[in-house]
């Protein structure tokens, strides 16, 4: 087998060596009936050309051709090719965890980058070096806040993403935790009235998201208010942290986490992606994850190790503060890669063009006949627009036309019906936009000829 | 002392900056195609919302990015540069062909939310992943959402929590031997439960005398790892398995330590009713600095009803589906379908393989570790002396009495040109020295780590504080770890401000 690096000689040579007369006597520890006697039922051995021809296959049974206007927590952005040049060195790829700081100053330097990027663009004092992805950083979001008030009573804005909810919930249904979740108002934004409402002495949190699954900003002023009154803690969520290159962080917030995907990470049908969670300084002993600091080595030269580790599992056990081991190192330094490449003017470039493009979808589709954009509260690279007529056959007319038109909302939202999320990015074109726009246009037209028909007949 | 290194020599390594400090105004390493659409001015267009500045973002040129983490990349040890003794991590070869089938077309840009008659080809991989997964367990049904090992953990035991919550009680405690990973006494706090340590006898292995003493009605389950920690295989795990269950309670196995089983014994036979698997261990994805991992969980029919939703089923037809009506299920345990690029690096492992290999691979990975711990045993404290698996477990009491301990042999390995071992665990052995070779050393290199480790042992006796000042060869000598925590900076600020 080609990845392995003994062959039978050296084999023999080492049965030997240590006086066995062949490997299975190793196994037999194992009682004998617990012993496999047949060969697994698996496929394989492949070669290299057999293996790249079965994946082939996956690919073509995928939406490789299409235009994609999905968005929702995963974000097709261009990724700079220099990132896999980067990534793919086996010094970063095939390393460590780096407890052996020593020989791992690399990884640790790009985290302690990582942390400072996304410190200053959430306008936190400090921020982890990265967490399993969006959703379960926002459930550790949740578990800090409720360590630090020692309060267990959980608020969640329904425009959080609804998976983010799922996952909060499977947390905390054990730790006799009550979560509620508050309501949003027209303008797509959390109903301010609901969440003051919602608020009382026994709550630990309230998680508001923004640019919220609508894809409406939030007015954090307004909602830290109402949440500190009470002595909770704001937990804010950014599934799209682009958007932070041109909308003003919540720097009112005790917590700001999410999701880092966006940077150049590739979506990849879900996963692996980068969760991220930022904070202030008084709260970092609370933090989960891991952290790298700067230090000195014994000579006086500047270094980083992993710090703080008493929070963590491998020193407190039962007693950590997140049960959190892996990280997602590899992800966060393709995000740190990203950052940098872009840079303070290229990031804000790019946000413009998202901007752009999404006004502009905004603004035609808002225009089709029979179509409505619901949510007047201002967006990012996404928005609602409510289809003129049933909207499993308008997104079916579009993938006609080689187009995933966005995300029905009536399976997370049953109010929400015919309501369609679409988000747009750099990496959709004028041309396929001006194509979408004429199959909405298009499938208006006998919609609203029989909305007047039926007009005529009354 | 040098003339015995021979597995490596000092090299040149570039000093680098932090990015923040290579930043020049104007400066950018990405351009972008002219915007195809009329313009709109963010200030006009958001309003109150708008951010003028990201105060110390980097400017950088693309070459600037390069050399910056490539020379960073350099300061690092890797599986690709050498043998990887960590025990309990499993840091065995990273195929570079799975790195390039998880980027094609599809598999690394479909939509989590595409349609799923046109997802067809990512939802097939995972399956595919599935069915690989359940025929090296023995398990009967699985979910590969779970990001990673703790996160496997954490879901079993929710599942455990969930069927014993529908049998009327789901009980208080669960027992965790004393020589567990910290991540399985954590998952436990985390899952609503306490842990309740379970002490090991004098073989290393579960005490079955106080397991019958401890297992009680208040007790839900056991979490066992197998082989444990020590690298032994609980050869009374059946009987275990009796205990918990004749007291109603259930048995979870962490399978981090299954790249000595696989194609050898299958854990659905063990009589265990949940287990994880770590991906990023056995399967050979990629560590990547300590993340992603994937820690994909595998019950008996009984735990069924209760995994995260959407399971992800093939159909009669041979199309598969995501199902997300499960009205027993503990619920969602990660955003989408968990690490989805995890298993399609896991399934190409798996299929470059075969089963004949994948056996391969488990005998030489348990060769390995018993042909070390024999190539040393002489020279280290083998407290407990057990016939070894895939990792074998020393004890630095011989060369404590010289004031060398395990941290100081591990860092003077680095010296010789090696990662070091995993220091002090299990916590049950005094100084551990755990190594686990994996089936990616070959023989020359095993004798070089071997040499390398006799060496430090007669080190350690002739000139101790060579060996606990070490390392001697790179490029930060020992980190001021506890200045570090004391007052801790966590981020770049310019010198200014």
């Amino acid at each position: 087998m080609r990845y392995l690096p003994n062959s039978d000689s050296d084999r023999a040579a080492m049965i030997e060596a240590i006086g066995k007369k062949s490997v299975d006597e190793l196994f037999d520890q194992i009682p004998a009936d617990l012993r496999l006697r047949d060969r697994l039922n698996l496929p394989g051995p492949l070669s290299e050309p057999e293996l790249l021809e079965f994946f082939e296959q996956a690919s073509r049974e995928s939406a490789r051709d299409y235009v994609s206007l999905l968005g929702a927590g995963a974000y097709a952005h261009y990724r700079p090719v220099v990132i896999d040049a980067l990534i793919l060195r086996g010094e970063f790829l095939t390393s460590y965890t780096p407890y052996q700081a020593e020989i791992s100053q690399g990884n640790l330097q790009a985290m302690f980058e990582f942390q400072t990027l996304i410190a200053q663009l959430t306008g936190m004092d400090v921020a982890n070096s990265s967490l399993y992805d969006g959703s379960t950083a926002t459930n550790e979001a949740v578990l800090m806040a409720m360590r630090l008030t020692h309060r267990d009573r959980v608020v969640v804005a329904r425009t959080v993403h609804p998976e983010y909810r799922q996952v909060i919930a499977t947390y905390v249904q054990h730790q006799g935790v009550e979560v509620v979740e508050t309501p949003y108002a027209p303008s797509g934004q959390i109903d301010l009235a609901a969440l003051e409402a919602a608020v009382d002495d026994q709550t630990a949190t309230v998680v508001v998201q923004s640019p919220n699954f609508f894809g409406a900003l939030e007015n954090w002023a307004a909602v830290a208010e109402a949440v500190h009154k009470c002595g909770a803690l704001l937990v804010s969520v950014i599934t799209e942290p682009l958007s932070l290159a041109l909308v003003r962080p919540p720097i009112e917030a005790d917590i700001i986490c999410g999701e880092a995907q966006s940077f150049g990470v590739p979506v990849a049908f879900g996963g692996p992606y980068v969760g991220f969670l930022a904070t202030r300084e008084r709260f970092i002993r609370q933090m989960p994850g891991r952290l790298v600091g700067e230090t000195k080595d014994s000579q006086g030269r500047r270094g980083y190790c992993l710090t703080l580790a008493t929070r963590e599992q491998h020193i407190r056990r039962e007693k950590a503060t997140s049960n959190i081991c892996t990280s997602q190192s590899l992800m966060a330094l393709n995000a740190t890669i990203y950052m940098c490449l872009l840079g303070k003017s290229g990031i804000r470039a790019l946000a413009e063009q998202n901007l752009a493009k999404a006004c502009y979808a905004a603004d035609e589709l808002g225009k089709v006949p029979g179509a409505a954009i619901p949510f007047r509260a201002p967006h990012f690279n996404e928005f609602v627009v409510k289809a003129p007529g049933d909207c499993g056959e308008l997104l079916a007319a579009l993938r006609e036309e080689k187009i995933i038109g966005g995300l029905p909302l009536e399976r997370f939202y049953p109010e929400l019906k015919d309501h369609i999320l679409v988000c747009v990015t750099e990496m959709v074109s004028r041309r396929a936009l001006d194509r979408t726009i004429e199959v909405w246009h298009r499938f208006s037209r006998p919609v609203t000829e029989k909305v007047a028909d039926a007009a005529a007949v009354g | 002392m040098v003339d015995r290194i021979k597995n490596a020599t000092p090299h040149m390594t570039r000093n680098e900056d932090l990015i923040f400090e290579r930043s020049t105004p104007g400066k950018t390493g990405a351009e972008l195609p002219p915007l195809d659409v009329p313009a709109r001015p963010p200030e006009r267009t958001l309003g109150d919302f708008y951010r003028s500045d990201i105060e110390g973002f980097p400017e950088i040129s693309e070459l600037d990015v390069m050399r910056h983490f490539t020379r960073l990349s350099t300061w690092n040890y890797s599986i690709d540069a050498g043998v990887y003794p960590l025990g309990s991590c499993t840091m065995k070869y990273n195929p570079r062909l799975n790195e390039t089938v998880a980027r094609f077309a599809g598999l690394g840009t479909d939509h989590p939310y595409t349609p799923e008659h046109l997802s067809q080809g990512c939802l097939k991989v995972l399956a595919d992943t599935q069915r690989a997964l359940l025929e090296i367990t023995g398990m009967d049904a699985i979910s590969l959402q779970p990001a990673a090992g703790a996160q496997g953990e954490l879901t079993g035991l929710l599942l455990i929590r969930a069927c014993l919550r529908e049998r009327g009680d789901a009980r208080r405690y669960i027992l965790v031997p004393d020589s567990a990973h910290g991540t399985n006494p954590a998952s436990v706090t985390i899952s609503g439960y306490e842990a309740l340590p379970l002490k090991s006898d004098s073989r290393g292995c579960v005490d079955l005398a106080e397991l019958e003493r401890l297992m009680t009605g208040e007790v839900a389950g056991l979490m066992l790892t197998n082989p444990n920690t020590l690298g032994i295989f609980e050869q009374d795990i059946e009987r275990v398995c009796d205990i918990v269950h004749a007291k109603g309670g259930l048995v979870y196995m962490d399978g981090a330590n299954m790249n000595a089983l696989v194609g050898v014994a299958r854990p659905g036979r063990f009589g265990v009713d949940v287990m994880h698997l770590n991906l990023h261990k056995t399967f050979s994805t990629p560590h990547g600095g300590g993340g992603p991992g994937s820690g994909p969980v595998a019950v008996k029919r009984l735990l069924e009803p209760y995994l995260p939703t959407p399971t992800v089923e093939e159909q009669p037809d041979g199309s598969v589906r995501l199902n997300y009506d499960r009205p027993r299920s503990v619920g969602r345990v990660r955003a989408f379908y968990g690490n989805f690029g995890m298993a399609v690096r896991a399934l190409a492992y798996i299929l470059a393989y075969g089963p004949a290999g994948l056996r391969q691979a488990t005998e030489d990975a348990v060769l390995n570790a018993n042909y070390v711990k024999e190539r040393i045993r002489d020279c280290y404290d083998l407290p407990y002396d057990a016939p070894s698996m895939h990792e074998c477990v020393f004890s630095d009491r011989r060369q404590e009495t010289r004031g060398v301990r395990t941290g100081d042999i591990a860092k003077r390995l680095i010296d010789y040109g090696f990662h070091p071992y995993t220091t002090s665990f299990p916590l049950i052995v005094h100084g551990a020295l755990m190594i686990e070779p994996t089936e990616s050393a070959g023989k020359p290199e095993l004798d070089a780590l071997i040499d390398a480790l006799r060496s430090i042992a007669q080190e350690a006796e002739e000139d101790p504080a060579l060996v606990q000042k070490a390392p001697h060869t790179t490029r930060v000598s020992r980190l001021d770890e506890v200045g570090a925590a004391r007052k801790p900076i966590l981020r770049w600020k310019p010198a200014s401000g």
